[in-house]
């Protein structure tokens, strides 16, 4: 059986998972000299936003020019899984908590990273896709060889654009909540140790 | 005549002043320090640096173009032009449909006027940042400019009167803002000879309610009085909320050449009116309902478009019926301006051709009334004895006194024209204590806040009639000048030179802070309600009823949707009805169209504008873009066709 310690990890890096649905899983934002006033972007569990009001329409009117497909929140399914996912792995959690099995926790922690891969390289596809993807016969500005595409994590030069990509409050509570879900299983490991020892 | 605003058209009489003012100030101006610091200590004092804002915003009147300008204190930048009496083919106002309503008069349309005072709403007696109230002078009118929006809300016509001068300031809470006739004229007006102007002449005090959610403006009522020029005013604070000041001069009623036949008197009047008890007249039904005819033009904030409401009437108090409603201050000599300190005690009047600054308390005042100290009673209004009403006489004010602001810290200064300097001077004691030279003939001055409970007494703007040889030369019409006073020490510091435009008369400034939060950046496409709004490029579209063509037209980076009209007709009344699709920060569009005898447009992000055209000739002609917009702005771009009248041709455009 578990220990009380890491039960009470697991119960917090389970809850922590709500935060996934108050707060944006990621950021992008958009720096160029001309937007003063920020620009950019908030991915959600179940939507994308723009950082201010109008500013995912902005975004969308900009791209235009390079011949990017329009971000429509409402076409990506995977922003209609998330939420299920999450909450799946949430009410698992808590079941590790009430069985205090350790192979059960072992496969949330595993699932979990997982999931987590999964979602950063679904995340990358669609860059890519929007960043690769244009339609060329329609676009006004055309470079050779350039792409548009976003980095998953930290900053790149885009046109006039400095892109910066990182995680939200949302994508760094699921990165902590599986960091807990790892320290419950370096205590069981460490007591296996004691009482072996 | 307003003697000085004008000096150089009014003649040998000002040459005569100047020259023995010249005279008698002579001993006294040589030797003065022209208060100029070392200019790099200056220059540090006045520089913003890029990217950094000004610590004010200053309102200047445009006088004869109309419109107001906004610039920025201590760097003297020029900001904003804001269109308000007179059109602006720049952006469409009083040329578009939504906008030609603003300049309805009783006088048919009236695309121009001689804007002179702004005014800032104020609250408890300090500028709030809501509203800029301004004055037309020749076809009396007063807006009222929503500093959300930095646009021109509402105009209201003001019933008869001529030369709306003494106009729009307001009370201690915005409860009215005032106007009044500077030119006194047949009351209601009818065809007599300009000899019977003692009998027929008449002025009249005006009262405008203001609506303290809206900002909306009413006439609430007017008061008749004899047919002396009222000049200027200030109202009540403190102590005096409730009463409001006006300066006359001719009262001699002259009614030519009046640089010598409204000069005679060594003392005209300031008008004090009790608008409290004025309320309570009118509430009492001691009033009579005139016959007249005026516009009230307001801009709705949901469909931006104005309307023109016709009013006929307005209720008219007469002194003589209403005893306690009006008394006159003897004031020396052909008084412009009056100015109420901070605290609300002192009543100054500026007398343009007085040797002193008279200085009225109120307190002395109501005693005065009270004790029944009249030297006389003219209409029905009781002349209070200039002794018993006068606190000081500040001596040796320098020449052609005309308007005082305040600091806050005890002190006014008070413009001389003919001398060409502010002379500082201290309340209680009426000492002169600093003087400063400005360039030239100052009119007014501004102090941010400096007519009301709390100045910012920092700067001080001195606005000059003459500019002369203070700028690089460009012809025989030059800049009006302006120049920033530091008045935060002892001795007044000149810092700034800076030119303006149109003729500022009156301006006022106002602690950033306080607007600058609110200002829009865009109007919310979802609350456009405007008739011929389309809220996307899909229902752009193009209608024919009959001869009129209503174009539907859509905006953004970068493009007209449509952009290819075809089977429009010689002779059709055509509507270009163009919303502006953006939701950006300072995206706005242009709309420019070959053989349009109006005006261009601006457009706004969310807003819709509304342009007519009747083609005359046949033809393709192109239309595009007038505000860079993108980098594909000059692509921006479209034709519409003109067929013959007796083409067969049907509608047709390109769709989304």
């Amino acid at each position: 059986m578990m220990q009380r310690v890491s039960r009470i990890l697991m119960t917090v890096a389970s809850l922590l998972l709500l935060l996934a649905f108050v707060f944006p899983l990621w950021r992008i934002s958009l720096d160029a000299p001309q937007y003063p006033e920020g620009l950019g972007l908030r991915i959600w569990i179940n939507t994308i936003t723009g950082e201010k009001p109008h500013d995912l329409e902005n975004i969308n009117g900009l791209n235009h020019y390079i011949g990017m497909q329009k971000i429509v929140p409402d076409s990506i399914p995977e922003l209609v899984y998330m939420p299920y996912i999450v909450a799946v792995m949430i009410f698992f959690g808590l079941l590790v908590v009430a069985f205090g099995k350790r192979k059960l926790l072992y496969s949330w922690v595993v699932v979990m990273i997982l999931i987590s891969l999964a979602g950063l390289a679904d995340f990358y596809k669609w860059g890519y896709d929007y960043g690769h993807n244009l339609d060329t016969e329609h676009a006004a500005i055309k470079i050779p060889g350039m792409a548009y595409q976003p980095p998953v994590i930290g900053s790149k030069q885009i046109l006039n654009f400095k892109a910066f990509s990182f995680p939200d409050v949302g994508g760094l509570a699921i990165v902590l909540s599986i960091g807990l879900g790892f320290a419950a299983i370096v205590i069981e490991r460490r007591e296996d140790k004691n009482q072996n020892g | 005549m307003k003697l000085f605003s004008k000096p150089w058209g009014a003649g040998t009489a000002v040459l005569v002043l100047l020259f023995l003012g010249l005279y008698l100030m002579g001993g006294c101006q040589s030797g003065q320090n022209s208060g100029v610091i070392g200019s790099g200590d200056a220059a540090s004092k006045v520089y913003v640096a890029p990217g950094d804002y000004d610590e004010f915003y200053a309102f200047m009147s445009g006088g004869f173009s109309g419109n107001v300008t906004v610039h920025g204190l201590p760097s003297g930048r020029l900001l904003k032009t804001i269109p308000v009496f007179s059109q602006f083919p720049e952006n469409g106002w009083g040329y578009s449909e939504e906008t030609k309503a603003m300049l309805m008069t009783s006088d048919d349309f009236q695309p121009w006027d001689d804007a002179h005072h702004p005014e800032l709403s104020q609250t408890d007696g300090v500028p709030d940042g809501r509203w800029l109230f301004i004055n037309a002078n020749n076809t009396p009118r007063v807006a009222r400019i929503d500093l959300k929006t930095f646009e021109t809300a509402e105009i209201i016509e003001i019933p008869n009167s001529g030369g709306n001068h003494a106009s729009p300031f307001v009370t201690m809470n915005t409860e009215y803002v005032v106007a009044s006739t500077r030119f006194s004229v047949p009351i209601p007006q009818r065809d007599v000879s300009i000899d019977s102007y003692k009998e027929n002449f008449k002025g009249t005090i005006t009262f405008i309610k203001v609506d303290p959610e809206t900002g909306h403006m009413e006439v609430a009522f007017q008061i008749l009085v004899p047919g002396y020029d009222y000049d200027l005013s200030h109202s009540g604070r403190g102590p005096s909320h409730g009463w409001s000041f006006f300066t006359c001069y001719n009262t001699e009623e002259a009614h030519t050449l009046l640089e010598i036949n409204a000069s005679q008197n060594d003392k005209d009047f300031i008008a004090a009116v009790n608008w409290k008890k004025a309320e309570e007249f009118i509430k009492q039904g001691k009033y009579k309902t005139m016959k007249t005819v005026y516009y009230n033009n307001r801009m709705d904030e949901s469909t931006q478009t104005a309307s023109s409401k016709k009013y006929t009437s307005v209720p008219v108090l007469y002194p003589k019926d209403v005893p306690g409603l009006i008394y006159y201050l003897p004031t020396p000599k052909s008084p412009h301006g009056v100015d109420v300190d901070p605290s609300g005690q002192y009543i100054i009047g500026g007398g343009k051709l007085a040797t002193v600054i008279p200085v009225h308390s109120f307190d002395k005042m109501l005693k005065a009334i009270e004790n029944e100290e009249f030297e006389k009673v003219i209409d029905g209004i009781p002349v209070l004895k200039y002794d018993a009403v006068i606190a000081g006489e500040v001596e040796n004010p320098g020449l052609g006194p005309l308007h005082t602001e305040f600091d806050g810290k005890g002190y006014a200064y008070t413009s001389a024209f003919i001398s060409s300097e502010v002379v500082k001077w201290k309340i209680g004691t009426w000492e002169v204590v600093d003087r400063i030279p400005t360039y030239y003939s100052i009119g007014h001055l501004m102090i941010p806040g400096g007519d009301s409970r709390k100045p910012w007494g920092k700067y001080l703007v001195a606005l000059n009639k003459l500019t002369k040889d203070r700028y690089l030369p460009t012809g025989p019409e030059l800049a009006h000048s302006a120049q920033l006073i530091d008045i935060s020490g002892d001795k007044m510091r000149l810092l700034l030179d800076f030119p303006t435009m149109g003729e500022p008369h009156y301006a006022q400034g106002i602690a950033a802070e306080l607007v600058k939060p609110n200002s829009v950046k865009y109007f919310k496409l979802e609350e456009n309600n405007h008739p011929y709004a389309i809220k996307s490029e899909e229902e752009a579209r193009v209608e024919r009823k009959g001869r009129e063509v209503h174009i539907y037209m859509s905006t953004i980076r970068t493009h007209f949707m449509p952009d290819n009209i075809e089977g429009i007709k010689v002779g059709d009344k055509v509507y270009w009805h163009i919303t502006n699709l953006e939701q950006d920060w300072d995206i706005p569009h242009g709309f420019a169209l070959k053989g349009m005898r109006t005006a261009e447009l601006l457009i706004m992000p969310g807003q819709t504008r509304t342009i007519y055209w009747e083609p005359r000739e046949v033809g393709v002609f192109p239309f595009y873009c007038t505000d860079f917009c993108s980098a594909l702005h000059q692509e921006m771009q479209g034709y519409i066709r003109v067929s013959p009248r007796n083409s067969k041709i049907k509608i047709s455009y390109n769709k989304r």
